[in-house]
């Protein structure tokens, strides 16, 4: 990515456009990742509401799957499930 | 009134992933459901700290809503000369007259107990119709797990190490969640992420409030109290069940504790499981733990002997 | 217009009035005081529609500013010697934030020891926070330069401060003409800012982290900013003329033209050296003076030209840098007139520090000087003026 020279940047430093930390992928970070065992899943919501990077998907109010481009693989919703639906697993290389 | 997450999960994510906080941060989970409780019409303040930092790294930003990080100390006195315009700026019939905004200043506890504090005490005493949020974990995180006078007795920081001399922190943190009800401001409290249900409900009492309100959320953190980063949410129940962290609340100058946990754990369940305690286990330290058992006992009666009294 | 009697603090606050900022967050320190004071009675009689936040310190005063800026409000405050310099960090990041705030600063000595009197080591201090500086010679510019800068501010996109020296001006009264509230709303316009916060529906990140791929971009933004400053001070000091009758310059040049002597002056010493240049000139000597009413930007080229056929210059500074080579007007006296074809000698003369009075005889001194010894190599460099030795 091309980076913006002095003359093209907003003025004051501010960042005009909300919600661009969209465009860094966090997923790299992690070392395991959840898996999700739909038919344990009873919806919940606390993996929703414990996942400090927002990487739960719900969809029509269930919870359908997993951000992997932005999960850190830290285990929270794993260790919060009430049915044990999410398992974490070891990246593969 | 009763938070439905399925219908709060149907709504705007205000936060956005993307950010670079360390993976199991609990103050991510705080902001997430503070957020989610306010809703859009939402103006957030940070301190200088780890959200402001890992949050908004040029060009990149997490915020869904209009943020604002001015300096490590002021964070109260930013958003006081925001809250300030918008009130100026609608009697000047700039701004709607019915235009509702919530205005929300987050420190850590760096920026709030320590270097905060004047800034604070000034924005809560002058009537500011603001929400300040601390997320306190204990201890400056975002320079390496320096002291704060946030930091529990015998935590190990770097500042106050665990060292052959010295056991780690010797004196008490400081109860900074009383000096705000002492500021006799509408509504005071003190939350966590693991009780999310009553950390929103009372973001949201917060706000229909008008006035200064404080709000004292215990912010786990995997880097520095050394647990692996899974226990977040564990670490915050275990704090609240073990009745070093009380969850309660104080509307108009009346004490409420709002989650009495049926069966109390020992401090001790709390301590072991974060390697910043674990010196306290030495046959030679165990006598820190009773030391605060004691307090945390004595700090939880006088919670409830101020409820029983009404005050 | 009307006239009055007024001191530079009554006469700050009156122009504050005129101006009615949505939003002033202050607290006081002498002698600024009376401005917060005479404000505070203005918000308590209804007569301006000003939010006032009667802040715990001058650092949150300073913030507050900042934080009422940023949501798009007309913000302004008053301060002087600890006062500004407990706002420090935060001056420079209104600067870097490209906010137009306006400052009413009066000139006080920096501690230690304490001193509540005259001097320029406050504002000298935060020269390179990216604030536009003005040095008013008397209560009139005092006024006349608070209007103005609201509207230079607004335009450049860079906080501006207007300074008065501590008690001899803000507490001493003179005649001051006076423009009609109307005329000051008419001159500044509605406010314009460079973003709003409170634009909900178009959320912004103001105050982010920079790593070292864009700081140094941003930085030379501000620095652009500046520049670009230099001639919006002219054309704004240009249509004030026009309009009111009163023009100023970034410096102003008395009696320069053949001078072969002349002495650098800032703020309201300059009422004095101007009584012993036409006294010099009335005995014959070529004497004239400069005075610099624009510090920031630095006006480098009109210094230059001004002075280009000058001899030997006195550069007089209201505040010491302690840098073993000369006062701060100085340094960037000196330095501008390097790249002159013909360098005149230049000395440096600290004087006045701690409100110390700088008599006609002071300043009579520094032309004996240049005209005596000067010439014959005898003067040193670095000189204090009315210090007991």
């Amino acid at each position: 990515m091309k980076k913006e020279g002095w003359k093209e940047l907003p003025v004051g430093a501010v960042i005009p456009e909300p919600g661009t930390s969209k465009k860094f992928e966090t997923g790299d970070w992690r070392t395991e990742k959840p898996v999700l065992d739909p038919d344990k899943c009873i919806h919940c919501m606390f993996c929703w509401i414990y996942c400090p990077d927002s990487s739960i998907k719900v969809e029509d109010g269930k919870m359908t799957g997993f951000l992997y481009e932005y999960c850190k693989g830290c285990g929270i919703c794993a260790y919060v499930c009430p049915t044990k639906a999410i398992k974490m697993e070891r990246e593969e290389e | 009134m009763p938070i439905d997450l399925k219908q709060i999960a149907k709504t705007e994510q205000l936060f956005a992933p993307g950010h670079r906080a360390c993976a199991g941060c609990g103050a991510t989970v705080i902001i997430r459901q503070v957020l989610a409780a306010a809703g859009e019409n939402t103006v957030v303040g940070f301190a200088t700290g780890c959200m402001e930092v890992v949050t908004t790294i040029f060009p990149y930003t997490a915020w869904n809503v209009p943020f604002l990080h001015v300096a490590f100390e002021n964070v109260a006195a930013a958003i006081s000369g925001v809250e300030s315009a918008f009130k100026a700026l609608k009697r000047k019939g700039k701004i709607p007259g019915n235009q509702r905004l919530n205005f929300i200043a987050f420190g850590g506890d760096g920026g709030t107990y320590d270097i905060g504090l004047q800034a604070l005490s000034g924005a809560m005493e002058r009537g500011h119709n603001l929400l300040y949020i601390c997320y306190d974990n204990g201890a400056y995180m975002n320079t390496g797990i320096q002291r704060s006078s946030a930091t529990p007795y015998g935590a190990h920081t770097t500042t106050s190490p665990a060292g052959k001399e010295i056991p780690g922190k010797l004196q008490w943190r400081k109860d900074l969640t009383e000096i705000m009800v002492s500021h006799d401001i509408p509504y005071t409290a003190q939350a966590a992420p693991s009780h999310w249900q009553d950390l929103m409900q009372k973001v949201q009492k917060a706000l229909s409030i008008e006035g200064p309100k404080f709000m004292n959320v215990l912010s786990p953190c995997p880097l520095g109290w050394y647990y692996p980063t899974e226990k977040t949410i564990e670490m915050a129940k275990l704090a609240v069940e073990t009745k070093y962290w009380p969850l309660y609340e104080v509307e108009n100058g009346v004490h409420r504790i709002t989650v009495k946990p049926r069966k109390f754990k020992p401090v001790e369940e709390w301590l072991k499981g974060q390697g910043r305690f674990r010196h306290l286990f030495k046959d030679e330290n165990k006598w820190m733990i009773e030391h605060i058992q004691k307090e945390v006992d004595r700090r939880w009666e006088r919670l409830l002997k101020l409820e029983e009294a009404g005050l | 217009m009307k006239i009055v009697a007024k001191t530079a603090n009554e006469s700050m606050a009156e122009a504050m009035r005129q101006i009615n900022p949505d939003v002033v967050a202050a607290y006081p320190i002498t002698p600024a005081t009376e401005i917060v004071q005479i404000f505070s009675t203005f918000v308590a009689d209804g007569l301006v529609d000003t939010e006032f936040v009667p802040v715990e310190s001058e650092h949150s005063a300073m913030s507050a500013c900042v934080g009422a800026a940023s949501a798009g409000a007309r913000v302004m405050t008053s301060t002087a010697s600890q006062g500004l310099a407990l706002m420090d960090e935060v001056l420079y990041i209104a600067g870097a934030l490209r906010l137009p705030i306006v400052i009413c600063e009066i000139n006080r000595a920096l501690s230690a020891p304490i001193n509540i009197h005259c001097d320029h080591s406050d504002t000298m201090n935060v020269r390179d926070s990216g604030w536009i500086q003005i040095y008013a010679e008397d209560s009139q510019e005092a006024y006349d330069s608070v209007i103005q800068a609201m509207k230079i501010a607004e335009n450049a996109f860079l906080p501006a401060m207007v300074t008065a020296d501590g008690f001899i001006l803000s507490h001493a009264m003179q005649r001051i003409d006076m423009l009609e509230d109307n005329e000051v709303q008419a001159f500044i316009g509605e406010h314009k800012g460079p973003y709003n916060l409170l634009d909900i529906k178009h959320p912004i990140t103001v105050g982010p982290l920079d790593l070292q791929d864009y700081f140094f971009e941003h930085k030379r933004q501000e620095a652009d900013a500046m520049i670009q400053a230099k001639k919006i001070i002219i054309d704004v000091a240009k249509e004030f003329g026009k309009r009111f009758g009163r023009e100023y310059g970034l410096i102003e040049d008395y009696r320069l033209d053949d001078a072969d002597y002349a002495v650098i002056v800032l703020g309201s010493t300059a009422g004095t050296a101007k009584e012993v240049v036409d006294d010099l000139r009335d005995r014959g000597t070529k004497a004239g003076l400069l005075r610099v009413r624009v510090f920031r930007p630095f006006p480098a080229d009109e210094i230059r030209n001004a002075l280009k056929n000058v001899k030997f210059i006195g550069v007089m500074d209201r505040a010491d840098g302690v840098n073993a080579f000369g006062g701060p007007v100085f340094l960037e006296v000196k330095a501008a007139l390097y790249d002159n074809e013909k360098r005149p000698g230049i000395y440096s003369y600290i004087y006045g520090l701690g409100g110390r009075d700088t008599k006609p005889n002071d300043i009579e001194k520094v032309f004996t000087d240049l005209m005596e010894k000067a010439p014959t190599g005898k003067l040193e460099r670095l000189n204090y003026l009315g210090v007991r030795e």
